[in-house]
C-alpha cells in the first residue's frame, strides 16, 4: 500500500530507516559482572567497572556475544567472525567513563533481511544493514531535587544490540510491521524481551522525503521513540514537516529531533554549533573479537524455529490458511499452545477454536496465553469430545464457557450437566414426530416447495432435545419423514 | 596543518576543558609545534599496511555470563563529591 | 650494617637468618623517608605506621617459617597503582583525595608475596612526562649530583621519577613503575638503577590508572638485575580482569639471572646512532658491546628503519588514548569537583582546575587527532606506522636474540632545562619509545658514570615474553660494569 504526501509542488514519498536498540537478555552486563536485571535499588547493580573508576577494565560477556549472533542468524544476516569494539567519546552525566563502548567500524553482524507482511497481504523485504553490540547508559532523574539531577547507574553497561535497517521503509505501516516483526523474532530467539514500555526496545527513526525517482534527500533522526504507534505517528508528522520545509523553499537540516506525542510534533534536540564529534577509535582495552565458525554453527543448530518457518510449516502440516498460521505464530507461546491442541486432532478445528473462542475469551478476561484459564490439554480434551461425537459443536461452546469459569475438564462438565449428545434414533424420531405434528401447516408449506423451512424443523427438534441431539442424525431423520 | 584559535576553542570544548584567552595563545603555539613535528610521519609510506590492533599475543578474553560483581553501593559512592541518598548528583540538566 | 643499602635478595636471606627483623628493616626505610623525603619529594604519601604493622606481621610469618619471596621487604609503589584504602593520586589535583576501595592486581600480587609498602611514590601527573616536573605534588629531586656541583637540582627522569629516586637513595629496596613510552627505563637510567618494562600483557593493568592503554605496562625498579627478577616474578601473571593480559606461565626469572650468554646474538640497531648521541653515551654503548662480546655474545649490526618515527607516532597514539581514558575525571563520581550552575560548566571548571598544563595539552592533542576529518591523517596513520615499527623488531629478532641500545640520549638534566618546548622534552624518550610502540620487553641497566659523574644506562630489548634473556644479558652487563656507585643524597649519608 503506497503512502504519499500530496504537496503544492507535487507528490512526495517518504524514506524511512530504523535503528532499534534492543536490550540483550543476559544475567550480567556486557563488560562487567554486575547484574543486568531490571529494577533494583539505585546504584546497586553497579560495579566499579560500570562506575568508571580509575584502573577498572572491561571484560566481555560471552552470552551477550551469543545473543548477538543468534539475533544475526534470526535476521538471516552475515555473522562477522572478526569484529571490534570502539569507543564513542562524549560527555554526559549518565555515561561514567566519558565514552560508550560500541562497535563502529566492524560490527558483529552484517547485512540481513526481515520479511514483513502488510494488511493487504503484500509481502516486503526490509534490508538489515548491521547489528552491533554496545553499552547502555545510566539514568538521570530530574524531578527529585530542585537544583540537581540525580544519577543512577544500574542500567549503565547493560548490553544493547543496535539493529540498523536499510532505508527501505516507505510507509508508516511498513515501519510498524517491521518493528512488530523484529520484536517477534527477538522474542522467539529469547535475545530481547521486546518490551517497549520498559524501554528494553527503543527506536531511532530516520526520516526523509523525496519526489518519485529522486535520490535521497537530507534525513532527520528522531531519537528514542518508545512505542510502535508513536513511531508511525512520528514518521507521518516529520514527513509532513519536511514536505512543508522543502515546499516553502527551505532546506531540511540533518539533525536529531524528538517526537512529542502529546502535541504530535517533532522538535530539534540539539543546536548545530554543539554538533557531536564522537572521536571513535578502537578500544585499546579490548582486542578484536574473533569467533569460531564452529560456535556460530552450534548456535545456529540450537536456534528455535523462527516465525516465518513456523508459519510455513503450520500451513503445510496443519492445512490452515496463511493468515491463520500468521496469527498463530505471532508469539511462540501461542504457537506452542496451538500445536499442543492440534497435534493428533482436527488441526483446522483446533485453529478455529484457538483464534476464535480462546482469543476472544483471553481478550475479554485480559489474560495472555501463558495464563490462559484453559490449558492446551484441556482444550484438546474438549475437541476430543467433539470428534468422538460425545458432544456437538453447539454444546461445545457451552462446555467451553463452563471450562472458562470453573476450570473443570470438558468431560466432567459434560457429565455434570448431562450434555452428552443424544444419538438414540428412537428418541430423535419421537421428537421429530412431535415437532412435525405440532407444525402441520409448515409441513404443508415445505412439501409445497418451501425448502428453507428445513432449517426451522432442525431448530425445533434441537430445541426440543435441549441442543444435545446429534445434528447429523436429526437431519437424517427429518429428511426421511419429510 | 595548523590550528587557529577557533579550532583550539572547539577542541577544548570537545574535551570539556575550560580555557581562557590567556591559555589560548600558548596552547595554540604548543599544539602547532607538536603537530608540525609529527608531520614527519608524512615521509612514511604506509600503503597496504594494516593499522596495529593489539599486540597479537592474545585473543580477546570472554567471560561467562555470571553475576560476580555489583551490590557495592558504599564503594561506588565512597569518593563522590556530592551524594543525595543513594545517588550521584550533577547540576540540574534541563532536557 | 646499613639496612638501606641491601639488595632485596640479601635482605630476604638476612631476614630468614634472623640477622635483623622485618620491623628493623622497614623502620630503617621509613626513617630514611622521614629524613630525606622532605627534600627529594620521592613520595606523595608515606605509610610508615601501616608499614611497621605489616612488618610486624612479616616477622610473625618469618617466625612461623611461612615467609614468601618478598616477606618483610619494604617497597615503594608508584602512585598510579590503586591501593585499597590508601590515597592514590596519579600526582594530579583531580585525584588529590581519591581513596580507592580496591587493590590493583600488581600490588595485590606483591602483598600476597609478603611485600611491605612504605608509601606511594611521586610521578609525572598521570604518568605524562619525562622529568617528574608535572606532578601536582611538586617535582622530585634526583639524588645524584653532577661532579663538583652540589647546587644544581637534577631531574630523576619520568614518569616513574619518585620510584627511581626512592630506590636510588635507599628510601625503598625496590619500587613499582609503569612504562608507557619509557617511564621505567629512562628514570632508572637517570638515577643509576635497574628498570624493567615487561612485554605488553605480562603484568595486569587492572587497578592501575590508565594513561595510554595500548602501551601502559607495569614493571619493577630496583638496584640490581636480580632484584628486578624477584619483583617481576611476583608482579607478572595472567589476570582475567584485564582483557589484554596474556595467559602464559610465568617462568623462573631468577634462574635467568647470571645465565651463560654463550652464542647469544646481540643486535646493534644502527639507527640509534644518528640521533645526536652524546660522546659519553656513545662510549658507554661501545663499552657495553665489548662486555657482551667478552661474555660470549655474537654482535650483529641490525636495522630498525622505522624506529626514528617511534616518537612522533607515540605523541599521536598516547594522547589520543589519554584523551579518552581521562574523560572519566569529570568531578561526578570521584575526584575533585568545581561547582558550576550547569553540567558542562562543572565539567569544564573541574577539568581546568584538576589537570595540570601537560595533561591538558595531551588531552587537547589527543582530542584533535581523533576528531572528525583528522582521524585518518593522524591516528590511523600513526597506528599503521606502529605496525611498521613492530615489523622492524620482529624481523630483527629473526636475526638476533636481543638488542642493545642506549636508554636515553643524555644523562639526567637540571630542573628548568628543556622546559620551554614540549617537543624538546619529548625527545628524552626517543630510544625507549620504539619498544613500547611494539609491545616488546626492555630493560635499562646502569653501566657507568658519564663525564659529569652521572649514571648512564643501556637498554636491552627482547623478544615478546623473553624477559629471561633481558635478565641474563642485563646481569652480564651489571657484573662487567660492577656498578657500585651511589648517589650523593642517600639514606646512609643522611644518618
Amino acid at each position: 500500500m503506497s503512502y504519499t504526501i500530496e504537496g503544492r509542488t507535487g507528490t512526495w514519498e517518504i524514506v524511512v530507516g530504523l535503528e532499534v536498540h534492543a536490550q540483550v537478555i543476559s544475567h550480567s552486563k556486557l563488560f562487567s559482572g554486575a547484574s543486568a536485571s531490571y529494577g533494583g535499588e539505585p546504584n546497586t547493580h553497579v560495579s566499579l567497572v560500570d562506575a568508571g573508576f580509575p584502573g577498572m577494565l572491561p571484560v566481555l560477556n560471552r552470552e551477550c556475544v551469543a545473543q548477538a549472533i543468534r539475533t544475526g542468524l534470526g535476521l538471516r544476516a552475515r555473522i562477522n567472525l572478526e569484529s571490534r569494539f570502539d569507543r564513542k567519546n562524549y560527555f554526559y552525566a549518565d555515561l561514567p567513563t566519558g565514552y560508550q563502548i560500541s562497535q563502529f567500524t566492524h560490527p558483529i553482524v552484517g547485512e540481513g533481511t526481515v520479511e514483513i507482511e502488510l494488511s493487504d497481504g503484500t509481502v516486503r523485504h526490509i534490508g538489515i544493514t548491521r547489528l552491533h553490540l554496545e553499552q547502555d547508559a545510566g539514568k538521570s532523574i530530574h524531578d527529585q531535587d530542585p537544583t540537581r539531577s540525580l544519577i543512577d547507574l544500574n542500567r549503565a553497561g547493560v548490553a544493547l544490540m543496535e539493529i540498523v535497517s536499510e532505508p527501505d521503509i516507505r510507509t508508516p505501516e511498513e515501519a510498524g510491521a517491521y518493528l512488530r516483526k523484529l520484536r517477534q523474532i527477538l522474542r522467539y530467539l529469547g535475545t530481547c524481551d521486546g518490551n517497549m514500555e520498559e524501554g528494553s526496545m527503543r527506536a531511532d527513526v530516520n526520516v526523509s522525503v523525496r519526489k518519485a525517482g529522486e535520490a535521497f534527500r537530507t534525513r532527520c533522526e528522531i531519537k528514542n521513540v518508545n512505542s510502535i504507534r508513536y513511531v508511525m505517528h512520528a514518521i507521518e508528522t516529520e514527513a509532513a514537516r519536511q514536505v512543508e520545509v522543502w515546499e516553502d523553499g527551505g532546506t531540511v537540516d540533518q539533525e536529531t529531533r524528538l517526537f512529542d506525542p502529546a502535541r504530535n510534533e517533532t522538535r530539534s534536540l540539539r543546536s548545530k554549533e554543539d554538533a557531536h564529534d564522537y572521536r571513535y577509535f578502537p578500544d585499546p582495552d579490548l582486542l578484536p573479537l574473533v569467533v569460531e565458525q564452529d560456535w556460530v554453527d552450534e548456535l545456529e543448530k540450537a536456534l528455535p524455529e523462527l516465525p516465518d518457518d513456523k508459519r510455513a510449516r503450520f500451513q503445510k502440516e496443519y492445512g490452515i490458511p496463511r493468515y491463520d498460521a500468521g496469527v498463530l505464530v505471532a508469539e511462540q507461546a501461542i504457537a506452542d499452545y496451538y500445536e499442543t491442541v492440534a497435534r493428533g486432532r482436527d488441526a483446522r478445528l483446533a485453529a478455529n477454536w484457538v483464534t476464535g473462542d480462546l482469543f476472544a475469551a483471553l481478550n475479554r478476561t485480559g489474560r495472555t496465553i501463558q495464563d490462559s484459564p484453559i490449558s492446551a490439554q484441556a482444550l484438546g480434551g474438549m475437541l476430543d469430545l467433539v470428534s468422538d461425537g460425545t458432544i456437538n459443536g453447539k454444546i461445545a461452546k457451552e462446555v467451553f464457557e463452563d471450562m472458562l469459569e470453573t476450570g473443570d475438564s470438558a468431560a466432567d462438565i459434560v457429565e455434570r450437566k448431562g450434555l452428552k449428545q443424544v444419538t438414540d434414533t428412537g428418541a430423535i424420531d419421537a421428537a421429530v414426530a412431535d415437532v412435525l405434528a405440532r407444525n402441520a401447516d409448515k409441513v404443508e408449506e415445505y412439501r409445497g416447495g418451501k425448502d428453507r423451512l428445513f432449517g426451522f424443523f432442525v431448530g425445533q427438534v434441537m430445541k426440543a432435545m435441549a441442543g444435545k441431539a446429534n445434528p447429523a442424525i436429526v437431519n437424517e431423520a427429518l429428511k426421511k419423514v419429510l | 596543518m595548523s590550528l587557529d584559535p577557533a579550532t583550539v576553542r572547539r577542541i577544548a570544548r570537545l574535551a570539556r576543558i575550560g580555557i581562557d584567552e590567556s591559555d589560548l595563545q600558548s596552547l595554540q603555539g604548543e599544539l602547532n609545534g607538536i603537530l608540525g613535528w609529527v608531520e614527519q610521519l608524512n615521509e612514511v609510506n604506509v600503503d597496504g599496511v594494516a593499522p596495529m590492533v593489539g599486540t597479537g599475543h592474545a585473543a580477546l578474553r570472554i567471560r561467562d555470563d555470571v553475576v560476580t560483581d555489583g551490590d557495592c553501593r558504599e564503594a561506588v559512592l565512597s569518593n563522590a563529591p556530592d551524594v543525595v541518598g543513594p545517588f550521584y548528583t550533577v547540576p540540574k540538566v534541563v532536557e | 650494617m646499613n639496612l638501606t643499602e641491601l639488595t632485596i635478595a640479601d635482605a630476604a636471606a638476612g631476614l630468614r637468618r634472623r640477622e635483623y627483623s622485618a620491623v628493623e628493616l622497614v623502620r630503617a626505610h621509613t626513617d630514611a623517608i622521614a629524613a630525606l623525603n622532605p627534600r627529594l619529594n620521592a613520595y606523595i604519601t608515606t605509610t610508615a605506621d601501616a608499614a611497621l604493622e605489616a612488618a610486624g606481621r612479616a616477622d610473625a610469618a618469618l617466625a612461623r617459617d611461612e615467609a614468601r619471596a618478598l616477606t618483610g621487604i619494604p617497597l615503594g609503589i608508584k602512585d598510579l597503582f590503586c591501593t585499597n584504602g590508601v590515597r592514590t593520586t596519579a600526582a594530579s589535583n583531580i585525584l588529590k583525595n581519591f581513596v580507592p576501595p580496591y587493590e590493583s592486581t600488581v600490588t595485590a600480587n606483591l602483598l600476597r608475596d609478603g611485600a611491605v609498602f612504605v608509601g606511594k611514590t611521586n610521578l609525572d601527573e598521570f604518568a605524562m612526562g619525562s622529568a617528574n616536573i608535572t606532578s601536582a605534588f611538586g617535582p622530585v629531586e634526583n639524588p645524584w649530583k653532577r661532579k663538583g656541583d652540589e647546587q644544581t637540582v637534577l631531574v630523576p627522569g619520568g614518569s616513574s621519577g619518585g620510584s627511581a629516586a626512592a630506590v636510588s637513595a635507599g628510601l625503598a629496596m625496590g619500587a613499582t613503575g609503569t612504562d608507557t613510552g619509557g617511564s621505567i627505563r629512562q628514570p632508572a637510567a637517570y638515577c643509576g638503577i635497574v628498570g624493567l618494562k615487561p612485554t605488553y600483557g605480562r603484568c595486569s593493568r587492572y587497578g592501575t590508572i590508565a594513561y595510554a592503554s595500548s602501551l601502559d605496562q607495569a614493571g619493577p625498579m630496583a638496584r640490581t638485575v636480580g632484584d628486578c627478577a624477584i619483583m617481576l616474578q611476583s608482579m607478572a601473571g595472567f589476570d582475567p580482569r584485564d582483557s589484554t593480559s596474556v595467559d602464559r606461565d610465568v617462568p623462573d626469572y631468577s634462574a635467568a639471572v647470571g645465565r651463560s650468554l654463550k652464542g647469544l646474538k646481540v643486535g646493534i640497531p644502527r639507527e640509534y646512532r644518528a640521533e645526536g648521541l652524546s660522546t659519553e653515551i656513545e662510549a658507554a654503548w661501545q663499552q657495553g658491546i665489548a662486555w657482551l662480546k667478552e661474555a660470549g655474545c655474537e654482535i650483529v649490526d641490525v636495522s630498525l628503519p622505522h624506529t626514528r618515527y617511534g616518537l612522533a607516532t607515540y605523541y599521536i597514539v598516547a594522547p589520543a588514548e589519554c584523551s579518552s581514558n581521562l574523560a572519566r575525571y569529570d568531578g561526578l563520581r570521584f575526584g575533585e569537583r568545581v561547582p558550576a550552575p550547569t553540567l558542562d560548566g562543572m565539567y569544564e571548571a573541574s577539568r581546568r582546575a584538576g589537570f595540570g598544563a601537560e595533561v591538558r595539552r595531551r588531552i587537547m592533542m589527543g582530542t584533535y587527532v581523533l576528531s572528525a576529518g583528522y582521524y585518518d591523517a593522524y591516528y590511523l596513520k600513526a597506528q599503521k606506522v606502529r605496525t611498521l615499527i613492530r615489523r622492524d623488531f620482529t624481523e630483527s629478532f629473526q636475526q638476533v636474540d636481543v638488542l642493545l641500545t642506549p636508554t636515553a640520549p643524555t644523562p639526567a638534566f637540571g630542573q628548568g632545562e628543556k622546559m620551554d618546548d614540549p617537543v624538546q622534552m619529548y625527545l628524552n624518550d626517543i630510544f625507549t619509545v620504539p619498544a613500547s610502540m611494539a609491545g616488546m620487553p626492555a630493560m635499562s641497566v646502569p653501566v657507568g658514570l658519564g663525564d659529569t659523574g652521572l649514571p648512564l644506562g643501556l637498554q636491552l630489548i627482547g623478544r615478546p615474553f623473553d624477559e629471561e634473556t633481558l635478565l641474563a644479558a642485563g646481569s652480564a652487563l651489571e657484573k662487567a660494569a660492577a656498578f657500585t656507585h651511589r648517589p650523593a643524597i642517600r639514606a646512609e649519608v643522611a644518618k
